[in-house]
């Protein structure tokens, strides 16, 4: 068994940050990641991202992730890629396979999960025809694959991702035929929603989609109005001609790792349902296991890097390699940081729901 | 039928010099070193994967990030293989898959 300072469990925003920061520090770091390229979601986030400049505001997310890439290269750290971590004993030690085919055990005096989220889908008839799929996917074929997975798309939810999916969809050459949403309100920030109204595309408040139809594949959609109890009205199904239905309906926590640790968890709705509980300093309620980004709740990438650099500095202070008055001034300029990049109307309530889950919440 | 994105307002006009050539089905098919198969199968307008056990129903991508292997195809004899997060390789053969699929004698060994 081979034995580092710290390893970091995934490359996304977070898991990169973390990785940096640490290794910065004097650590030895592993990081793993099961894809055969780091960087998690944030290579389709084409966009830019919002805040100040300190937040990288105006650069967009793949641009980001170069740069951590680089990062990560200059500091010399160990980076397993194609290596799922499979399960998590005591004293940190990890099993990764790596490859499909060997099989590893390794240990870090300090471990960061940051394994990121899933995608939540919705179930309907003839939900499972191809070409429905999850908005992310969309994302991921056509910002990252340059592929389309379809010309004409229905998009279901307009929270961020659904409208950001749907304007990139247009970029990249597709038609999005509707925007549908269930509630009464459209979910994203302004500035998103207003783009892909300029363009054109309709949006369907107090509708969900109840049916795809097509022939072995999506050729069409069906949607309908909904009542306060969310439940179709009959006599209101509008048909959409559509190959592609991408379901932007939120995601979940990653957290299976950290439930088999043995971590503490809180249940929160605003953050995507059960989280590890963690305190000020990202870490949980093991010892030695710390988290950052998606896996803590759902946000955004800039949150995501912020926590990622908390978590790092963290896990370093915890084997002694930032004393204690360096770690609590560092922690208190990312806290700055994060409380400012949580404001607005969307981000206020996760801050409240960040507050919940550090102060233990309903214990599961 | 050619769903590949060669032109982007933000990601710059690209063209692709290195080419592999894999078989679907048996039939060739050119695809981009290094390409996911699922972007593969996608460019070509290829939706369906495989068909369920039970139903024999059509099944295509659903996450893209090998979450949910729905997109499980038998690939070079070894089933259940994720495409969305397995590259193309020079003359690799990928098959629809029925049910659980099956596997070819010494498919996966090294
Ligand atoms: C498909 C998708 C699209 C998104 N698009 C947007 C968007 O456009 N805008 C936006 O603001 N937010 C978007 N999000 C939200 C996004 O999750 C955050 O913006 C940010 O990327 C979170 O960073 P992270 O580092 O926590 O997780 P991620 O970026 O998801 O990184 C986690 C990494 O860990 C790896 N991993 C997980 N488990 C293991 C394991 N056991 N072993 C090894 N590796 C593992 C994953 O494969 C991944 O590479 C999207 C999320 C998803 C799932
Ligand atoms: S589409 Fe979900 S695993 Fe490939």
């Amino acid at each position: 068994m081979r034995v580092w300072d710290i390893v970091v469990v995934g490359g996304g925003p977070a898991g990169l940050c973390a990785a940096i920061e640490a290794a910065k520090n004097g650590a030895r770091v592993l990081l793993i990641d099961e894809n055969s390229r780091p960087g998690g979601q944030l290579f389709k986030q084409i966009h830019k991202f919002f805040g100040s400049a300190e937040h990288k505001a105006g650069v967009r997310g793949l641009e980001i992730g170069l740069q951590l890439l680089k990062e990560t290269k200059e500091l010399g750290m160990d980076v397993w890629l194609n290596s799922k971590v499979c399960g998590i004993y005591d004293d940190n030690v990890l099993w990764v396979v790596k490859d499909e085919r060997k099989s590893f055990q390794v240990k870090g005096a300090a471990v960061i999960l940051c394994t990121g989220a899933v995608e939540n889908s919705i179930s309907f008839e003839g939900w499972t025809l191809p070409g429905v799929m999850g908005a992310g996917a969309a994302q991921t074929m056509i910002n990252v694959n340059r592929v389309l997975p379809g010309r004409k798309v229905l998009m279901v939810g307009s929270g961020n991702v659904g409208v950001i999916v749907s304007y990139q969809l247009l970029q990249a050459g597709a038609e999005v035929a509707a925007i549908v949403e269930a509630a009464p309100r459209l979910g994203a920030y302004g500035v998103h929603t207003a783009k892909v109204r300029r363009a054109g595309v309709p949006f369907y408040v107090s509708h969900t989609i109840v049916r795809a139809e097509g022939d072995g594949k999506v050729e069409r959609a069906i949607i309908a109005r909904v009542d306060e109890r969310f439940k179709p009205v009959d006599g209101s199904e509008i048909a959409i001609n559509v190959d592609t239905i991408c379901l932007a309906t939120g995601l979940t926590p990653l957290a299976e790792l950290a439930w088999i640790a043995g971590c503490k968890f809180v249940f929160n709705r605003v953050l995507g349902g059960h989280v590890p509980w963690h305190d000020r300093y990202m870490a949980t309620s093991k010892k030695g296991i710390y988290i950052a980004g998606d896996i803590t709740g759902i946000e955004e990438a800039s949150t995501a890097m912020e926590e990622g650099r908390l978590a790092g500095v963290s896990a370093a202070a915890a084997i002694g390699l930032i004393d204690t008055e360096r770690l609590e001034k560092i922690a208190g300029e990312i806290w700055e940081r994060l409380d400012a990049l949580r404001c607005g109307p969307f981000g206020e309530n996760r801050k409240i729901a960040k507050q919940q889950v550090m102060a233990g919440g309903d214990e599961q | 039928m050619n769903m590949r994105i060669t032109k982007h307002p933000i990601l710059g006009d690209i063209e692709y010099d290195r080419k592999v050539k894999i078989y679907v089905d048996g039939q060739e098919l050119e695809a981009i070193e290094g390409e996911m198969i699922a972007s593969a199968l996608l460019a070509a307008g290829i939706k369906t994967f495989r068909y369920t056990k039970k139903h024999h129903a059509p099944r295509g991508i659903f996450c893209g990030i090998g979450r949910c292997t729905d997109c499980v195809m038998t690939v070079n004899g070894m089933p259940n293989v994720r495409t969305c997060v397995t590259p193309v390789e020079e003359g690799m053969r990928v098959e629809t898959q029925h049910g659980c699929g099956k596997w070819k004698e010494g498919a996966g060994d090294e």
